[in-house]
């Protein structure tokens, strides 16, 4: 790997930390983001010479640091400071300032940082889009591609998610344990959003937004560095990595969607797999159950099952029921209604299905599965009419032409031959 | 004589790095493996799961006291390891529960392995 490539990755690991430490000094994050690439720009011309410094991000904060002082200082002054003086005493400073960097102030840091992307006023794609350009590093344009938008629009859009951050002021006294419990949640309920940014995309898409669900997972991996004993964390990573495994399988040459109990499953990734269970089998020896860790359990078992015959859909089902109950919804009873007609046949799946008409009468899955459930108990004419209903709901090509197999299978049955 | 080699990294910089990246290191590598599987040099390889998938043992306090995370003590230092097959985190706890009883203080660091091939030594190997 080449030089560059290196002092490439060394800067985006230690992206997160150092601009969370800087944003701790200027309580602003403009100028935390220029402190960061004023001490990048540096990097890249420091560190070929004199070699990779022991903790990047320290040498980050301190670069950083100094040389947006010197900014406000120079402004002040009008007289430029040398920037060599600064750099001299670099060493000396540098072992001090990792020695106060302990573990549990880059925690905060780092959590503030993300909090902050997720502001309650902030609508969910700006939320996804600050995090993406202040804690991931993201450029802006990379940013519109993954939201298949235009740069300057998405340019717009970041400044007006600053500007709000920044009039709504960012908590910066340390939080207590019940703060730091609620700004854990948001911010993993931002990042698996910004993960199904990435996993709902169409097959054609893939290439572009799948880069958000790495992301993701990469946040996911960094709260868990930071926050080792929070089971929620780990079922939010486990759940991930194990949906996101399954990539490579999910879609076919023409960017169709292939349903799990059809992808090849020497496709998925054994690496993220294997990474995903070990997640959830910590998590789940805290005894501590939520709705991340139970969507990671089920995922889990979808993913132990080396065949779909093989998939225990009884332990599904119950593990439905109880996300059902930490986080009632009609689509999760949706879900559990699948895995009930695969233990219980389809007429058991249709009586949950049916009373969540009213509320789900505009989600495409809904119709799809109603209609695959009728199409089983052999009610042909309200099969076509439910999937007549999800087709119309169809929010991506491949999700219509999904549907479209099923209408096409029909009208083949019903025709004459 | 056999020897280990340990390998050491930044783990947000290899984890960072792209599939490609990825790809193209393991590729380099795997040239490497294969001459040295050719001369009967190798053995076993593994290529361990981040940190964040990790699970400690301590074995000093009895019972042993269940982490999560990595090792993280700097006093002690690496002496040895298992690779050991087992069908979830509990079945790998109870085994290293079992040889922590055997060899009581210090501790245990648990961590999955991505990617693992088998050893190319003959069965005698380092007698």
């Amino acid at each position: 790997m080449s030089e560059l490539a290196w002092i490439d990755g060394a800067l985006a690991a230690a992206r997160p930390q150092a601009m969370a430490a800087l944003l701790r000094y200027f309580r602003d994050l403009d100028t935390a983001e220029e402190a960061f690439q004023e001490a990048s720009l540096r990097a890249l011309r420091n560190w070929p010479e004199k070699g990779p410094p022991r903790d990047p991000a320290a040498w980050l904060i301190f670069v950083g640091r100094n040389a947006a002082l010197d900014g406000v200082r120079r402004k002040a002054r009008e007289t430029p400071l040398p920037q060599e003086v600064l750099i001299s005493d670099l060493e000396d400073a540098e072992a001090d300032l990792v020695e106060r960097l302990d573990g549990a102030d880059y925690r905060d840091d780092v959590l503030r940082l993300l909090f902050i992307c997720c502001h309650p006023d902030l609508p969910a794609t700006q939320q996804i889009a600050l995090a993406l350009r202040i804690v991931c590093g993201l450029s802006v344009a990379e940013i519109a591609r993954a939201f298949l938008v235009g740069e300057s629009a998405m340019e717009q859009r970041i400044t007006r998610a600053k500007a709000k951050v920044a009039k709504a002021g960012a908590p910066f006294e340390a939080p207590g344990a019940v703060e730091r419990a609620e700004r854990l949640a948001a911010v993993a309920a931002m990042i698996y959003l910004l993960f199904n940014e990435g996993y709902s995309a169409s097959g054609g898409e893939a290439p572009l937004r799948g880069g958000l669900c790495d992301e993701a997972i990469r946040l996911g991996r960094l709260l868990l560095r930071l926050f080792p004993a929070e089971a929620e964390i780990m079922g939010l990573t486990a759940l991930m990595l194990l949906q996101h495994a399954r990539a490579q399988a999910r879609f076919d040459a023409d960017g169709a969607i292939i349903l799990m109990e059809d992808q090849d499953r020497t496709h998925w990734n054994g690496r993220m797999i294997a990474e995903g269970l070990a997640l959830i089998d910590k998590a789940i020896r805290h005894r501590q159950p939520g709705p991340y860790q139970i969507q990671a359990a089920i995922a889990a078992l979808h993913a132990r099952a080396p065949r779909p015959e093989d998939t225990d859909w009884p332990q599904i089902a119950g593990l439905y029921q109880a996300l059902e109950h930490h986080m009632p919804s009609p689509v999760v009873t949706l879900n559990r209604a699948v895995a009930v007609a695969k233990t219980q046949g389809p007429q058991a799946a249709l009586e949950l299905i049916d009373p969540l008409a009213e509320r789900l009468a505009a989600y495409f899955h809904f119709h799809g599965v109603r209609g695959a459930m009728l199409l089983e108990l052999g009610r042909s004419a309200e099969a076509r009419e439910a999937f007549d209903r999800a087709i119309a709901l169809a929010r991506t090509p491949a999700e219509a032409a999904h549907i479209r197999q099923h209408i096409d299978r029909l009208q083949a049955e019903a025709a004459p031959s | 004589m056999l020897y280990a080699i340990l390998c050491y990294h930044s783990e947000a910089i290899v984890g960072g790095w792209s599939k490609a990246q990825d790809d193209a290191v393991m590729e380099k590598l795997d040239v490497v493996h294969q001459k040295l599987a050719a001369q009967g040099r190798l053995g076993p390889v593994a290529r361990l799961l981040p940190t964040s998938a990790a699970t400690t043992l301590r074995k000093d306090s009895d019972p042993p006291l269940v982490l999560d995370g990595p090792f993280a003590e700097t006093k002690e230092q690496l002496l040895g390891f298992y690779i050991v097959d087992c069908d979830d985190l509990d079945q790998a706890l109870e085994i290293a529960r079992e040889l922590g009883r055997a060899n009581p203080g210090g501790a245990y660091e648990l961590r999955p392995i991505g990617v693992y091939h088998s050893s190319a030594l003959p069965a005698d190997a380092g007698q």
